[in-house]
């Protein structure tokens, strides 16, 4: 009778539909699907796609290869703590490294170049966003996530940590650098 | 069989209570509304941390603030009152006494003590590691072994309330299949079950390692496992207030549901494929591909969003059936001119559906689309989203619901006249517009669990645009009328229960079972079948909800395409 | 219902329209119990938790 009791007919899988939920279903059942496919098709149509290429490896291991690339590439430092700005050229691996509370090195890139950022954490999650941009992505440890990105317009960016690490995670931060 | 069975048939609502099973759903809301009042206090301390101009917690006290919230709100509040919905849906919609009272009690205890443990943990001021304790930042191993007590708790309750299926259906207190609200619950119990063990699967393990018996702690592996546990305990509320939206039409309306196949089809598609969604959680992730990421984040292919969408409209729908029965029948939108806007439980549900769907249900999913999640994931969009769902959605339908329940279960009267219809306004509208604010301020960027945003003294920082500081300053604003609503519905509540009038009942007497039960509730006279009784238009029953479900479609389609312009603007990516 | 218990007489509903399957499957907690267990432990757990252990291991 109503929907605290029990339905009054024996047999009300057949009941017939009003044309109003019938019509509601199709429509909620096309949008659904078109929803579906949108993801599929920014991946092959799309230019922002989380990248699927990731590898497990050990902070030590990352840490090495972050520190080869800074010896490489470094160009200056910044900061109080003297954190090395790091210019790799178009194309190349480069190392990012989040640990408590700091990222390392600071980027300078080149707008309209590729290059493959690596992503890891040294100790616990922390949170990759990039401002103004809002490009938000986690950060493992353990978990070496290696993105394609093309800056697009020269500027300073920053980094913000954005997944809670403890008592300093408000402090994580770093700039990014994207030049003609 | 045993026959010490006891029940009372309420006078007013003509609903059966089971008294074991009464006290059980009495003591589990007090104990809900106890975690709301410590949540909501916790919840001033949060709001005006955030709102920087007023920036009033130290940082170590924030986020200690923020982690006992997230608990007391999501996890204490919602789960007890839960657990009163599945004993009312078993025992008094079926009229059946209620399985092992006795277990009932032991799963009620363990509730309480895994909630106090836990909050204990918090309070020492070693585990402010949010709720989700993402390993391996470690807490103290009270803070898990309290989540499992508490887990285990409420598995004896989700167990009950099966026992009781069982029991109702073997002594046949019921005929032919379960009111739809007791298949609601059914939906829910399930989500539940699974939730719970997939907790025990990731808290188990991280106790152990909290207390050096287990040596490392995966990260990737904790958050894919414990948001099969986090995220599928939020669809068990989406399953407990829809229900409770059913409920409510049936109570304020006598309304019938448009049609018990579809309705139940629905919670079915949550049954299937409701708690894949977990996998939204985990898309700004490596190591998972996109295959798996887009398969469970749609719910394969959005069938739960679709059951919602469904329930979104036969709810409404169903109002507007049975208003328009009663006489309401002229133009498109007589019924919810004439609807009783004054009855608090009814305003409490219609913000909750509108809340729900328009707020938290479009923006979960643009959050939970596997690109679009990339510009918003753990922005102050994330919190904005929930606050829609299991604020508006839930916490309202459950306020209201209290508001019918005083008189029944407590056999008082609400107190202070209309302002339980004002606090519904006022909860209701307040929490929009914190929950808009602060989706604002999460899509210029600004990040959620953050003690400062403007960076102040780092020697690099960063400024927010001035637009994200007006959201977060209006945030704060609403969030205060949203603190006004809480405190309006916990001094009701709570005056109510212990002071307020009491309901004479004359006739009140116990009955057994064996004696017969009291007579159903009596139904709305009108229109027996509900369906082609002759009212509505263009060849339909509630042409004006149709209506309304188009606005929402539209919406929903505009604000989608709206974010996928956004997101092709920022930096490619692959 | 008061009078449900005269009437559980086994067979006494032989002659009624038999409940389709669907139904049937509704009225059935147990297996909706199973169905919602099995369904997101397959593919949500299980699924997932292989993705992740079959990860390569960095050069
Ligand atoms: C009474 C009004 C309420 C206000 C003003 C309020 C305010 C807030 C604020 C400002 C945050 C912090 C967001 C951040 O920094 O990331 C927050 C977080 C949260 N709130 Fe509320 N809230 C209220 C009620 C509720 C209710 C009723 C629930 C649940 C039923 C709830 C659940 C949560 C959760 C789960 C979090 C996230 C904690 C975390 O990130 O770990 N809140 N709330
Ligand atoms: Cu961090
Ligand atoms: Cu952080």
């Amino acid at each position: 009778m109503s929907a605290i009791l029990p339905p009054t007919e024996r047999v009300w899988w057949k009941e017939p539909l009003d044309r109003v939920e019938l019509l509601w279903i199709v429509i909620a059942l096309v949008w659904c699907l078109i929803m579906f496919f949108m993801m599929p098709y920014w991946h092959v149509y799309g230019q922002q796609n989380l990248a699927n290429e990731a590898y497990k490896t050990s902070p030590e291991a990352f840490a090495k290869k972050a520190d080869e690339v800074i010896a490489k590439y470094k160009v200056r430092e910044e900061g109080p703590q003297k954190i090395p700005v790091v210019k790799p050229p178009a194309g190349s691996d480069v190392y990012l490294v989040a640990r408590l509370w700091s990222w390392q090195p600071i980027l300078e890139l080149e707008a309209g170049k590729s290059y493959r950022i690596h992503l890891m954490s040294m100790d616990w999650l922390h949170g990759f966003s990039l401002q103004p941009e809002n490009i938000n992505i986690e950060v493992h440890p353990g978990y070496d996530h290696v993105l394609t990105v093309t800056p697009t317009a020269p500027g300073k960016f920053s980094i913000i940590c954005n997944e809670y690490c403890g008592i300093n995670h408000h402090t994580m931060i770093s700039p990014l650098y994207v030049v003609k | 069989m045993a026959v010490n069975r006891n029940f009372r048939t309420c006078p007013t609502t003509g609903l059966v209570f089971h008294e074991p099973a009464e006290k059980l759903m009495r003591w589990n809301a007090v104990v809900a509304v106890v975690a709301l009042l410590i949540g909501g206090v916790l919840a001033i301390g949060v709001l005006l941390t955030r709102w920087q101009a007023v920036h009033l917690l130290q940082a170590d006290l924030f986020y200690q603030f923020l982690t006992a919230h997230g608990l007391n709100m999501l996890v204490f509040w919602i789960i007890f009152f839960e657990m009163a919905i599945l004993y009312f849906a078993s025992s008094t919609l079926l009229r059946c006494r209620l399985a092992t009272p006795g277990m009932a009690w032991v799963g009620f205890w363990l509730m309480v003590v895994g909630a106090l443990l836990n909050n204990y943990a918090v309070l020492r001021g070693d585990s402010s590691v949010m709720f989700t304790s993402y390993a391996p930042m470690g807490a103290h191993p009270t803070f898990y072994a309290g989540l499992i007590l508490f887990a285990v708790g409420a598995l004896i309750a989700c167990f009950v309330f099966f026992g009781t299926l069982v029991i109702a259906k073997a002594e046949r207190t019921y005929h032919g299949s379960v009111p739809l609200v007791t298949f609601g619950a059914i939906t829910a119990a399930i989500i539940a079950v699974f939730t719970i063990a997939t907790g025990a699967i990731i808290l188990i393990p991280t106790l152990l390692w909290s207390l050096g018996l287990i040596e490392h702690i995966d990260s990737l592996m904790y958050r894919t496992i414990w948001w099969g546990f986090g995220h599928s305990s939020q669809q068990i509320n989406v399953a407990a207030h829809v229900s409770v939206w059913y409920a409510g039409a049936a109570v304020v309306f006598g309304a019938k549901p448009m049609s018990e196949k579809v309705s139940r089809t629905a919670f079915l598609l949550y049954i299937f494929f409701l708690q894949l969604a977990s996998a939204h959680h985990l898309l700004a992730d490596p190591g998972l591909t996109s295959n798996w990421k887009i398969f469970n984040t749609s719910y394969a292919m959005y069938l739960a969003v679709l059951a919602s969408m469904v329930h979104g409209l036969t709810v409404p729908g169903s109002i507007e059936v049975a208003q328009r029965q009663k006489g309401f029948n002229n133009g498109l939108f007589e019924w919810l001119r004439k609807a009783p806007w004054g009855n608090a439980p009814f305003v409490a549900v219609f913000i909750s559906i509108v809340g729900f769907g328009f707020l938290g249900g479009i923006s979960g999913v643009m959050m939970g689309t596997e690109q679009l999640n990339l510009i918003i994931h753990n922005t102050l969009y994330v919190p904005g989203h929930f606050h829609a769902t299991v604020v508006i959605g839930t916490t309202l339908a459950f306020m209201g619901l209290t508001y019918f329940l005083i008189p029944v279960l407590f056999r008082r009267k609400v107190a202070f006249g209309n302002m339980a219809t004002w606090q519904a306004y006022i909860f209701g509208i307040s929490m929009s517009g914190f929950s808009v604010f602060m989706m604002g301020a999460g899509t210029l960027g600004a990040p959620r669990r953050h003690w400062d945003i403007s960076f102040a003294g780092n020697p690099f920082g960063y400024e927010f645009p001035a637009t994200a500081w007006l959201m977060i300053a209006l945030m704060g604003i609403f969030g205060v009328g949203a603190l006004v609503g809480g405190a309006m519905y916990l001094a009701i509540t709570v005056y109510s229960v212990f002071l307020g009038e009491k309901i004479q009942t004359p006739d009140f007497a116990t009955v057994s079972a064996k004696r017969g039960m009291a007579p159903a509730p009596q139904p709305v006279a009108v229109g027996a079948t509900g369906h082609g009784a002759g009212v509505g238009a263009w060849g339909m029953v509630a042409p004006g909800t149709f209506v309304l479900a188009l606005v929402f479609l539209t919406s929903f389609v505009l604000y989608y395409f709206v974010n996928w312009k956004y997101l092709s603007t920022v930096w490619p990516l692959r | 219902m008061a009078n449900t218990t005269e009437s559980n007489v086994p067979g006494d509903d032989v002659l009624e329209e038999p409940v389709p399957a669907m139904q049937q499957l509704l009225d059935n907690p147990f297996l909706l119990l199973f169905i919602g267990i099995a369904v997101p432990t397959v593919l949500y757990t299980i699924w997932g938790v292989m993705e992740i252990v079959n990860l390569p291991i960095a050069k």
